[in-house]
């Protein structure tokens, strides 16, 4: 192959694969958060969706990436209390309202969006990126890893953060304990309401956050269904990464360029079908599920409600 | 989830976590908890639980229309209007045989506490099959063969897309809600790459499999408009309930969704089991859609995707997982379909709308359940276990 081609296509590759893997590693990260805590969120899809919604409306009417990411973050931070009243407080079924929030948030956001935009679809510009001084001359990877929007370089920040939280402080402590032995961290003194509370709201705010990344940086335009199954892979990622934050990183990213390898191709001159790249991600996720399939963890109180005082 | 001992009837103390103060009550199944209970109560219980969501949600969408700036009356009056009045009706009970032979599928495997949500890769998987091999196998073939193998091989392919999540549930505990889903997925796009690719018809623009010619289709009612899939599907869901109430097999899969463990002392096979639950589900979802495409669609088009199982899945639950229970739930949420659909049309909204009343319907289902359970009225809408399963699960882990 030539070898300016060759640039090209690994460009597309690797800058693509960050572009497309960033809602998920969001995403994912925050239902790490919440399946520690033993809430199981099967709403993440809709929480995501919600989020690519509201995040649009956002930067649309306030021309802005980061009003954008804001509506993003209450979208999903809105579906989470759903999540929040109905399974931490209520002690209602996980899975049946998880299933009830995504069913009835692509029914809202479709809804609300062919209201709204089924004539005129709008769509957003594109928004400032920041180059890592140095670093963004690399040749070939610099351009397309170190010229970003700001918040990528914030999502690695946090990923980091909540690796820290996890392994050094107290919250993280309480977080892990909400999922293992709820009981244990009651008698501790700490609410295991409060704690999975916390936790199952900051899981619907990245979440949103990921849907708005994908609908105003990814995509500049909202479009119903648009997740497709990301909300899925984030609940499978989280899983597989087995409480260990970096792994999301290393898995969104791996997503991402899976998904973008149409693009890669197309440059080298090969076509193939879009639906074939569409099924990438969760063949390979498939995959990993029976190779690894003794070695994915859960906590061992995930999806059950907690009784104070029951056995 | 209706583990005993996190039932929430505790929460009866005013907040939540408040001291459980009838747990040996609360330790006994659900029936010997309500010595109150009348004859008459129990059946009025069941139609206030099954019907309060809907209504509930209706009311909830109403208040949505008006928020949108639509009127609600007009809005379900239009659903009436294009569900029922005139031949609508004879739309709407056409509706109903797939969504029955879906409900069926989803009924076994949630009888015994699998969650089988991969139907739309299922669904749209057998559909293009049947609809790519169909107009090859007629001219071949004899029409009532042709049929009946259509309606097989549709329930082969099913069948065949749970196998993956089927094993690695049975064999290493993956937990089936992932795997299927994945799964799901995975059939959507492979069902877009058979009709993109072998099954398309190049004499039409858009990428789609060819039209079955109407002789080929399924046989009507005489004297409706209705399509022979119906009574399929009602045999089908008649079967099922025999089978599932009044055999062997029926009951196995009832001690595993109550008690994983207590199947394995009771000497089920539990490995198999889960397999066949899977299988036969995935078979009822595949024959869904040889009735949806053998008697109405004719063909399959390119992202064609109903999403059929989404709206079925609270009709399950609100029967209770009860297979001639769920005839009429079905049967009103046709009508709410069909209708919807003329009705979304005249209020220019997506018909995605009816997504959101379905939606609605879960939530409020589960919050009925609570109120319900706080009042001491009944048995929870699914049988219990889930929770224990995984609980159990990672500990063998």
């Amino acid at each position: 192959m030539h070898e300016l081609l060759k640039q090209a296509v690994l460009t597309a590759l690797i800058s693509g694969g960050l572009v497309a893997g960033v809602p998920l590693m969001f995403t994912s990260l925050g239902e790490m958060i919440s399946e520690r805590a033993g809430v199981l969120n099967i709403g993440l899809e809709g929480m995501m969706l919600f989020g690519a919604y509201a995040g649009f409306i956002g930067a649309y009417y306030g021309h802005s990436s980061w009003l954008g990411y804001g509506t993003g973050i209450a979208g999903g931070t809105f579906i989470a209390l759903f999540m929040v009243v109905f399974c931490v407080w209520l002690g209602l079924d996980q899975i049946v309202v998880g299933i009830a929030l995504t069913i009835g948030a692509e029914g809202a956001t479709s809804t609300l969006d062919g209201a709204q935009f089924s004539t005129t679809r709008p769509r957003l510009g594109s928004f400032p990126t920041v180059s890592v001084p140095g670093l963004s001359r690399i040749p070939v990877l610099g351009a397309s890893l170190f010229s970003q929007p700001l918040l990528v370089y914030l999502g690695f920040a946090l990923v980091a953060l909540v690796a820290w939280i996890f392994r050094f402080t107290n919250v993280g402590l309480n977080l892990r304990a909400a999922g293992e032995k709820p009981e244990a961290l009651d008698a501790a003194g700490v609410s295991v309401f409060a704690t999975r509370s916390w936790a199952a709201l900051s899981a619907g705010a990245l979440a949103g956050l990921g849907g708005a990344y994908l609908s105003v940086i990814g995509a500049g335009v909202f479009v119903p269904f648009m997740t497709h199954g990301q909300g899925f892979m984030g609940i499978v990622l989280a899983m597989l990464a087995r409480g260990r934050p970096f792994w999301v990183i290393i898995g969104s990213f791996l997503f991402g360029m899976s998904l973008s390898i149409t693009t890669a191709l197309q440059l080298a001159g090969i076509d193939i079908p879009i639906d074939y790249v569409n099924m990438l991600p969760f063949v390979a996720v498939i995959l990993a599920l029976i190779i690894f399939a003794r070695r994915s963890y859960l906590p061992p109180a995930l999806a059950l409600p907690y009784v104070r005082g029951s056995r | 989830m209706a583990e005993r001992p996190a039932d929430p009837s505790g929460a009866a103390g005013g907040y939540p976590g408040a001291p459980l103060e009838e747990s040996s009550v609360a330790d006994l199944p659900a029936d010997e908890r309500l010595p109150r209970q009348s004859r008459l109560a129990r059946p009025l219980d069941a139609l206030v639980r099954g019907v309060g969501p809907v209504l509930l949600a209706l009311v909830a969408g109403g208040i949505l229309l008006l928020a949108l700036g639509r009127n609600p009356v007009i809005f379900y009056a239009n659903i009436y209007q294009g569900g029922i009045t005139q031949e609508a009706w004879q739309d709407s009970a056409m509706r109903m045989a797939p969504l029955l032979l879906i409900a069926g599928g989803l009924i076994v495997v949630f009888r015994a506490n699998i969650w089988n949500l991969g139907y739309q890769g299922q669904f749209l998987l057998a559909g293009a099959m049947i609809a790519g091999f169909g107009p090859r196998m007629e001219t071949r073939l004899p029409y009532w063969l042709t049929l009946t193998l259509l309606f097989m091989i549709a329930g082969v392919v099913g069948a065949s897309w749970t196998v993956i999540p089927a094993l690695l549930k049975a064999y290493y505990q993956v937990n089936e809600i992932i795997t299927t889903l994945m799964m799901s997925f995975i059939g959507i796009s492979v069902a877009n790459i058979l009709i993109k690719g072998p099954f398309q018809d190049f004499s039409s623009n858009v990428p789609q499999t060819s039209v079955l010619p109407v002789s080929g289709m399924l046989p009507n009612i005489p004297h409706t408009r209705i399509h022979v899939g119906i009574l399929v599907a009602l045999g089908t869901i008649l079967i099922v309930h025999y089978v599932l109430t009044r055999t062997s097999f029926g009951l196995r899969l009832q001690v595993l969704g109550a008690s994983p463990r207590a199947a394995v002392h009771a000497g089920v096979g539990v490995k198999r089991l889960i397999i066949t639950a899977f299988l036969i589900s995935g078979a009822l979802v595949g024959m869904a859609a040889a009735a949806e495409v053998l008697g109405i669609e004719g063909y399959v088009r390119a992202d064609w995707n109903p999403a059929f199982g989404d709206a079925v899945i609270p009709f399950v639950f609100l029967a209770r997982l009860n297979a001639l229970a769920v005839i009429p739930f079905v049967g009103f949420y046709s009508i709410l379909a069909i209708g919807g659909e003329y009705a979304t049309q005249q209020a220019q909204l997506p018909t995605d709308f009816l997504l959101v009343i379905v939606g609605l319907i879960l939530l409020f289902m589960t919050v009925t359940e609570y109120v319900g359970r706080k009042r001491a009225l009944g048995s929870s809408y699914l049988t219990p276990g889930l929770a224990h399963a995984l609980r159990r699960r990672t500990e063998n882990a």
